[in-house]
């Protein structure tokens, strides 16, 4: 882009969850608005708008970002991971699954930044510790568990995947 | 908690990047990694006319560590230099300084320049690279110019930075050596600004210090370094009395605020326990084979 443009609303396009999407939007509505409101994505939430609480955290091109904190138009051409692109064809994914078992959702609003979050987060680590775990998970913030049930639930999905390395390995 | 309009550009180079920021004006603003500003522009406490967006310039995407120190490009993300293999060996006070900025996602998108330019006095790179005598170059439509950290943080968020001046890269120079280093921090909750932080490099011979540099973030209008503490420790035998006494002078230094988070006293007292132990853990860092570790 070599010229400034008027603030009005232009075209976007990026991929989300492997699907192409284009709408258009002003620069100044972010990508977490973008999902939401244009892509009817609404797994992806609001919490506080200044990337704090970690609700908004999608992956942009592989990596865990705070939506809220970046514009549509700056992720155009990115690939966007939303808590919508997780489920493999209508089955939980592992990590999905293991939230569930260990009752590490109550009304579920940071449920979905805290998926990407821990998503990103395992894809990085190699068998991490404990206190590895909390620290990563210390960016999304959670009103109703008190974050034991979280915690347990990615420690059971690292150790599942410290345990099948020697395989090759199985996504989260 | 939405921005106010704003005209978007993304130059895909430096050069086309000063041109609009020239052309823009009073109303320019850069965005770099965006999780300093974005905060800002959603309160709407900023609200520029026109958003130059640096995150296509790939020119200023870069890592070197080699024996003269650490520099990167201003576009830099701090999770990629966080966990650069090369950052580790050379310099690893800067990998283990940037594992207390923010949490992971925020360092996925900062950037080193960005934070360097936002000058935060509760941020930890400007505190490193105060501590470490670095510098940053910066270019405008008149030529790049190079400016040294001692010069560069003026107050709270303001730097000696120019409005028409991008900078480019951020230089940390290697540790001499026999320099042990330490980082450290207290913060309410993990990823949370620093309540009072503080960057120490002792390079020793021995149980002697031949050299020191200590600097305390989050106390003071900026990063400060505390001289008179440097030159209490300078020339002498490492031991607790010594280091009392710098820390007592750090103390003195600093003017720290009260906010919602702690006390004036509360820093003061903060700052001076953070010294003591970050001067023990450089100093023990010293000695071992090598210094560095």
């Amino acid at each position: 882009m070599t010229q400034a443009e008027q603030n009005m609303r232009r075209d976007v396009s990026l991929r989300v969850n492997g699907e192409p999407v284009r709408h258009a939007a002003e620069p100044r509505r972010t990508l977490a608005d973008f999902l939401r409101e244009q892509c009817g994505l609404t797994g992806t939430k609001l919490g506080c708008e200044h990337g704090v609480c970690g609700a908004c955290t999608v992956l942009l091109d592989g990596e865990a970002v705070r939506s809220c904190l970046i514009y549509a138009v700056q992720a155009a051409g990115a690939e966007v991971t939303t808590v919508e692109g997780l489920d493999r064809d209508g089955e939980l994914s592992p990590l999905q699954e293991a939230f569930r078992e260990n009752h590490a959702l109550q009304c579920g609003f940071c449920t979905p930044g805290f998926l990407l979050s821990a998503l990103s987060f395992l894809r990085d680590s190699d068998d991490p510790s404990d206190d590895e775990i909390r620290q990563a998970l210390s960016g999304n913030l959670c009103r109703c568990t008190g974050y034991q049930g979280i915690f347990r639930a990615v420690r059971q999905v690292a150790d599942s995947l410290a345990g099948q390395a020697a395989d090759g390995g199985e996504t989260p | 908690m939405k921005p106010a309009p704003f005209v978007y550009s993304a130059p895909e180079s430096v050069d086309e990047a000063t041109d609009l920021l020239n052309m823009a004006g009073e109303g320019g603003r850069i965005c770099a990694g965006g999780q300093s500003l974005a905060p800002l522009m959603n309160m709407r406490l900023a609200q520029p006319e026109h958003l130059i967006d640096l995150n296509r310039c790939r020119e200023l995407s870069w890592i070197r560590a080699d024996e003269d120190g650490v520099s990167v490009g201003a576009m830099t993300r701090q999770r990629a230099v966080e966990r650069s293999a090369e950052v580790h060996a050379r310099l690893p006070v800067l990998a283990a300084t940037l594992a207390h900025v923010g949490h992971f996602q925020i360092r996925n998108r900062g950037t080193i320049g960005g934070s360097i330019c936002h000058a935060d006095q509760a941020a930890e790179l400007p505190g490193l690279l105060l501590a470490c005598d670095g510098w940053v170059e910066a270019r405008s439509a008149g030529g790049d110019r190079r400016v040294e950290a001692a010069d560069l943080f003026l107050g709270p968020f303001t730097t000696s930075l120019r409005p028409d001046e991008i900078v480019t890269m951020v230089g940390f120079p290697a540790l001499a050596p026999g320099t042990g280093w330490s980082f450290l921090e207290v913060a309410r909750r993990h990823g949370d600004f620093a309540v009072a932080g503080v960057a120490a490099l002792v390079e020793a011979d021995g149980q002697q210090v031949q050299a020191s540099s200590v600097v305390v973030i989050g106390a003071h209008n900026r990063p400060l370094r505390i001289t008179e503490a440097e030159a209490i420790l300078q020339g002498q035998g490492y031991g607790p009395d010594v280091r009392d006494a710098a820390a007592a002078a750090a103390e003195a230094a600093i003017e720290p605020g009260s906010d919602i988070h702690s006390s004036a006293e509360t820093k003061r007292h903060l700052a001076g326990v953070l010294v003591r132990r970050a001067l023990d853990e450089a100093f023990s860092r010293a000695g071992r084979v090598g210094g560095q570790q």
